[in-house]
């Protein structure tokens, strides 16, 4: 087990080292002077010019430049916003839950709607709930989720006035921040509006950054399901007689669902994909509109940092997710 | 001689292969469908000039926001309603049909044939080349495709062959993947050694030998791929990373309409709707290419 551990981590080094190259070379891959073209159309003058490009230490040598960088990096210094001057990792500390929040929820959504639904279509194979269940989830898998949202606001925001437009809370409450988590925060201060109103403000965020997941896992769970379903010890668990529901709830369901946690695994850089957009939708104030924000304000020390953080914990997530993979089911610890 | 030998084998000829994908690849409804609206999709691209009541950058002062000609205040002259500066909706989406379509095959091209490149070179020299070339596949299959795309747009600049440049990147390490594999499984086989031993060199190897027979999960994988183009140029647009106004690319119109949700259901609804039924189709066409193509799956 330690082996296989180790084995996951060593190829994890190289993919670092790729990703901080990346990030080096965003700043230096931009045409034109970098320092000129962070400061944008108000320009600069010369004094302050030469010392930014000493600061960022553009005079050296690029070998230089990137030792540099790295060791700043490995020390958590990513730099610092041009347009804030706030340290770029306490910046992305401060919103990145948020965008967990929404991509838990999210996700919690997508498990359960797609796990029943996948059950339900493969134990009624070629039913009308069936058919319905793989198209609605081949238009979900198709779905731009950007114009989704837009829909959903205009029904629900607009027309019925369930939910609100954007944000992750009314103004008129504050929590004090102690996890970041908004749910939470307003559960521990014990105020249920301000609880009610960061629910409500999650709901329609959720379900649109969780439709492409819902789509992919009620698939994988219906084919997995129908899979299992034709085993040998299925038939022997029903001749038995134990209860339909015993049969595919239990004895089937545990291994139908090994594929889907693969898949759940997989998930996580789809959800910080569409946490951009959903983000950007509902003016969610997580890392993902952050970073569109720092593109329009050519703001990149943020987007080399966020870059390079979010394909960290993407990379974190899938290591851990390998891993319990390898606890599940031995034949993959062995078979490396 | 030659006549009694061709006569019986041509009266008990199998289906051709073509003929033989077709029957299976019809067998699939979706697929079917998919194809048809791929098809009627490429027609009024192609006819966009003719189809098109108006032109795509045509204002009209006087018609702004003018909602579609079935709700009251609606015309005839504008099916689909108009925009914020009374630009015919219908006219841009058939006109934005050709960008949304180029966009998918371009990319598509674009990405199968360095992933084929790439993918030859690293199944062929295997070594460091190989471990190099995988790795940064790895990585670039690491970060999500989204972010990636923006930061390659951030660092070429916003615009529409900018974005088709960054979603072929993200595209790029799928058909890398599987042109290896296959190449590593086929350069191991009796017909390739023999070749190898009557003298091919590897470039004839590579493109005469090999190629054609990790064909199929490519041009699975292409017409899967031109879905994704289609969804990921389209979130660019939608970013204002991609195609910028006043061009009439969907995911544009998309952004552009944004500030009119509240007043304007149509300008929002209708470019949505197109590229989700652009996507949709080309993926029910991708699944019916699967089934008919992969020998594994058939039934």
């Amino acid at each position: 087990m330690l082996r296989f551990v180790v084995t996951r981590l060593s190829l994890i080094v190289p993919t670092f080292i790729g990703m901080t190259l990346l990030a080096f070379f965003l700043v230096r891959l931009v045409p034109g002077d970098p320092i000129e073209t962070m400061a944008g159309e108000r320009g600069i003058d010369a004094a302050r010019h030469e010392q930014l490009v000493k600061e960022y230490g553009f005079d050296r040598p690029v070998l230089v430049q990137y030792g540099i960088y790295i060791g700043r990096v490995l020390h958590g210094d990513l730099g610092k916003s041009i347009i804030t001057q706030e340290p770029v990792i306490s910046e992305f500390g401060a919103l990145f839950p948020a965008t967990v929040e929404l991509a838990v929820c999210a996700i919690l959504f997508a498990l359960l709607v797609g796990i029943p639904a996948g059950i339900i279509a493969a134990v009624r194979r070629n039913s009308v709930f069936d058919h319905g269940v793989m198209a609605t989830s081949l238009t979900g898998y198709s779905m731009p989720i950007f114009w989704w949202g837009l829909l959903l606001i205009l029904l629900f925001s607009v027309q019925l006035g369930w939910t609100p437009v954007s944000g992750r809370l009314a103004v008129q409450y504050f929590i004090e921040p102690k996890t970041g988590f908004l749910l939470i925060d307003s559960l521990l201060s014990d105020d249920k509006g301000a609880f009610r109103s960061a629910v409500v403000h999650l709901i329609l965020p959720a379900i649109v950054l969780g439709t492409n997941p819902l789509a992919v896992i009620a698939r994988m769970t219906r084919s997995a399901m129908l899979e299992v379903l034709g085993e040998d010890y299925i038939r022997t668990a029903r001749a038995k007689g134990l209860p339909p529901l015993r049969v595919v709830g239990v004895h089937a369901l545990r291994n139908a669902l090994i594929p889907v946690v693969t898949v759940i695994g997989l998930q996580v850089g789809v959800l910080f994909t569409g946490a951009i957009l959903t983000e950007t939708i509902f003016s969610w104030p997580g890392v993902g509109k952050w970073l569109i924000e720092a593109i329009q304000r050519r703001d990149y020390p943020v987007l080399q940092g966020g870059m390079l953080l979010l394909g960290a914990v993407v990379m974190l997530v899938n290591l851990l997710v390998d891993v319990a993979y390898g606890v599940i089911n031995p034949r993959i610890r062995q078979s490396h | 001689m030659a006549e009694v030998i061709s006569s019986p084998v041509a009266l008990a000829a199998p289906p051709g292969p073509l003929r033989e994908f077709w029957l299976s690849f019809r067998a699939n409804r979706g697929a079917v469908i998919g194809l048809w609206v791929v098809l009627a999709l490429l027609l009024l691209a192609l006819l966009a000039p003719w189809v098109a009541p108006h032109a795509p950058h045509e204002t009209n002062s006087a018609a702004f926001l003018r909602p579609p000609a079935w709700q009251a205040g609606g015309s005839i002259q504008y099916l689909l309603g108009t925009d914020a500066i009374g630009r015919d909706i219908l006219s841009r989406l058939i006109w934005g049909a050709r960008l949304s379509l180029s966009i998918g095959l371009g990319v598509v091209i674009l990405s199968v044939v360095a992933g084929i490149a790439l993918g030859l070179i690293a199944g062929f020299a295997r070594g460091m080349v190989e471990i190099a070339i995988m790795r940064l596949m790895d990585i670039v299959l690491t970060l999500p495709s989204l972010l990636l795309a923006i930061v390659i747009v951030a660092i070429l600049g916003p615009g529409l062959v900018n974005a088709m440049l960054a979603v072929a990147v993200v595209l790029l390490p799928h058909y890398v993947r599987i042109t290896r594999a296959s190449v590593v499984a086929e350069v191991s086989k009796d017909y390739v050694t023999a070749a190898r031993v009557s003298g091919a060199g590897t470039l004839r190897l590579m493109f005469s030998e090999v190629l054609p027979n990790c064909a199929a999960p490519l041009i699975v994988q292409a017409s899967l791929g031109i879905s994704t183009a289609i969804l990921d140029a389209a979130a660019l647009g939608f970013l204002g990373l991609g195609a910028q106004p006043p061009s009439p690319e969907w995911g544009t119109m998309l952004a552009d309409a944004r500030e009119f949700v509240l007043r304007a259901w149509w300008v929002v609804t209708f470019p949505g709707l197109m590229i989700l039924i652009a996507v949709l189709a080309f993926n029910l066409m991708g699944d019916g290419l699967r089934d008919a193509l992969d020998p594994k799956l058939k039934r």
